[in-house]
């Protein structure tokens, strides 16, 4: 019987990590909420959350709760099966980017070379960017099957917004490609771990690249689909309860891995400066580069909020206007420079 | 008789495809015909995995999952279908598009009862890959890979000059 050859220590560790990375994306977007109401308070000379806990540290436990005892209300006129799908597929798709990160270097645990990467496929890149596209059907179906103007216009909009940032995105990635002539992102640690990191290299891709991130993870200055001035709430405004708390809650565990992706592409993922000359053990390099990984991300996040708190939203035609006329000829000319230089430094 | 996890997977994903794809013709609502249509690709998406295609696999998913049925999705919710005030075609035409279907079957089969369709032999395991991919498509096919890449220039051309206020 073939079934039962499967290695099953090999299958209890990928279970654990994958159980161990969704608990982490879990648990950073909970208090990615906490943080980002303490970064608004601290921009506008406020207090912020303060009353739950030390600091206000128990405000998402009490958000969440909130959330889950809220009435459930599905609209009388909409397809239940899609409206409660919507949420469903935002979560689901927001959680299954992380599959493909290296969170630190292999560590070897009572004997066992372990790595702490869910799957490291030769096309990890690729993947993110098929996971990316598919994120916007979350909103898109739940803003139709909400069955209501203003929730139909959101998803609209998200997906125009989507398809139009994807583009510029994959160009950015592109010229990185060609600079490393690999798509699995471990190999694209590594060769950062003993070169100089992406970034260096590839400014203006990174700058496209961060863009790109804002809009697709629907953050200002780039949310209209939830621009609640003119949408009054955009494609979740016909949901409630924990419903509504899926379709926030995907928008920061997308801004965690977003923020994770650009630290792993761009700036040197796990590794960081003199990690090899520190004489450290196996496991302790995993350790740290894990830690390094971990700050990155966070001020990732942090200018996440930073840039949501300091800049206005853009009106659509502006949105539309930066997308196609200033950030794809931007990419289009970074992909055409990266690739002479490759071409001129092979000959 | 045990069957193999490949086996086993196999006939899940062509289920899950069969189903699916039923599910695109037979749904009265068009923007449920489009999510069927969306599992069928992600149901052959997963065959090209098992062909070790993985290449194939997610530049399927990302442009017709993701970007093509999106628009499709887009211009259906905006249409405001519904099966009530849809017209009736005629019953002349329903008949016409059954036998012409089933002529086009009768063509189909009769083209790949004969044609040897190689099944995935153990030297070309590795082709799909992207590294092979990318080598085969630049060097032994670059004349087709280009002339189809100037038939997508002309049909951006050509969508510009349409999509341009005169």
């Amino acid at each position: 019987m073939t079934l039962l050859s499967i290695d099953w220590f090999f299958l209890i560790e990928k279970i654990l990590l994958i159980s161990g990375v969704l608990v982490l994306s879990l648990v950073v977007a909970m208090y990615s909420t906490w943080g980002e109401r303490k970064v608004a308070a601290w921009i506008q000379d406020r207090l912020g959350p303060n009353r739950a806990g030390p600091m206000g540290l128990l405000q998402p436990l009490a958000d969440g709760g909130k959330l889950f005892f809220k009435e459930e209300i599905i609209p009388t006129h909409s397809n239940r099966f899609l409206f409660i799908l919507g949420p469903s597929i935002a979560m689901m798709v927001a959680c299954m980017t992380s599959a493909v990160i290296p969170w630190a270097d292999t560590m070897t645990i009572a004997g066992r070379q372990i790595s702490l990467q869910v799957a490291d496929v030769n096309i990890g890149i690729l993947f993110i960017f098929g996971v990316v596209s598919m994120g916007v059907y979350g909103i898109m179906i739940g803003g139709w099957a909400s069955n209501n103007k203003y929730s139909l216009l959101a998803s609209v909009r998200a997906a125009s917004q989507i398809i139009s940032y994807e583009l510029p995105m994959g160009l950015a990635l592109i010229a990185l490609l060609m600079l490393t002539g690999t798509l699995s992102l471990k190999e694209i640690v590594e060769q950062q771990r003993h070169d100089l990191w992406n970034v260096v290299y590839q400014p203006l891709g990174f700058f496209i690249f961060l863009i790109c991130a804002f809009a697709e993870c629907n953050r200002t200055p780039f949310d209209l689909p939830e621009a609640e001035n003119e949408l009054n709430g955009g494609y979740h405004l016909e949901y409630s309860s924990m419903k509504l708390g899926f379709f926030l809650f995907a928008e920061y565990i997308n801004m965690f891995i977003s923020s994770a992706l650009m630290a792993t592409m761009y700036f040197g993922g796990y590794a960081y400066p003199y990690m090899d000359k520190l004489g450290l053990s196996e496991n302790m390099l995993a350790l740290t580069g894990f830690l390094a990984l971990f700050i990155k991300t966070l001020l990732f996040i942090f200018l996440f909020m930073w840039v949501r708190w300091t800049i206005p939203r853009f009106r659509y035609d502006q949105l539309m206007r930066l997308g196609w006329r200033v950030l794809i000829p931007l990419a289009l000319a970074n992909m055409l420079i990266t690739g002479a230089l490759v071409l001129f430094r092979h000959h | 008789m045990g069957m193999s996890t490949q086996q086993i997977i196999f006939m899940v994903l062509s289920l899950v495809a069969l189903v699916s794809a039923l599910g695109v013709v037979l749904s009265k609502n068009p923007v449920t015909s489009v999510l069927c249509l969306i599992v069928t690709f992600f149901a052959i998406a997963g065959h090209y995995v098992m062909l070790n295609a993985q290449f194939l696999a997610v530049v399927h998913i990302i442009v017709y999952a993701g970007a093509i049925m999106v628009l499709f999705l887009y211009v259906m919710m905006l249409m405001n279908l519904n099966s009530e005030i849809e017209p009736q075609k005629r019953n002349w035409l329903k008949y016409a598009g059954a036998v012409s279907g089933g002529a086009l079957l009768v063509v189909l089969v009769a083209a790949l009862r004969d044609a040897s369709v190689p099944a995935l032999s153990e030297s070309s395991v590795e082709i799909g890959l992207i590294h092979n991919l990318g080598k085969l498509l630049f060097t032994q096919y670059v004349v087709p890979f280009e002339v189809s890449s100037i038939l997508f220039l002309s049909a951006m051309v050509g969508a510009v000059v349409i999509g341009k206020k005169d």
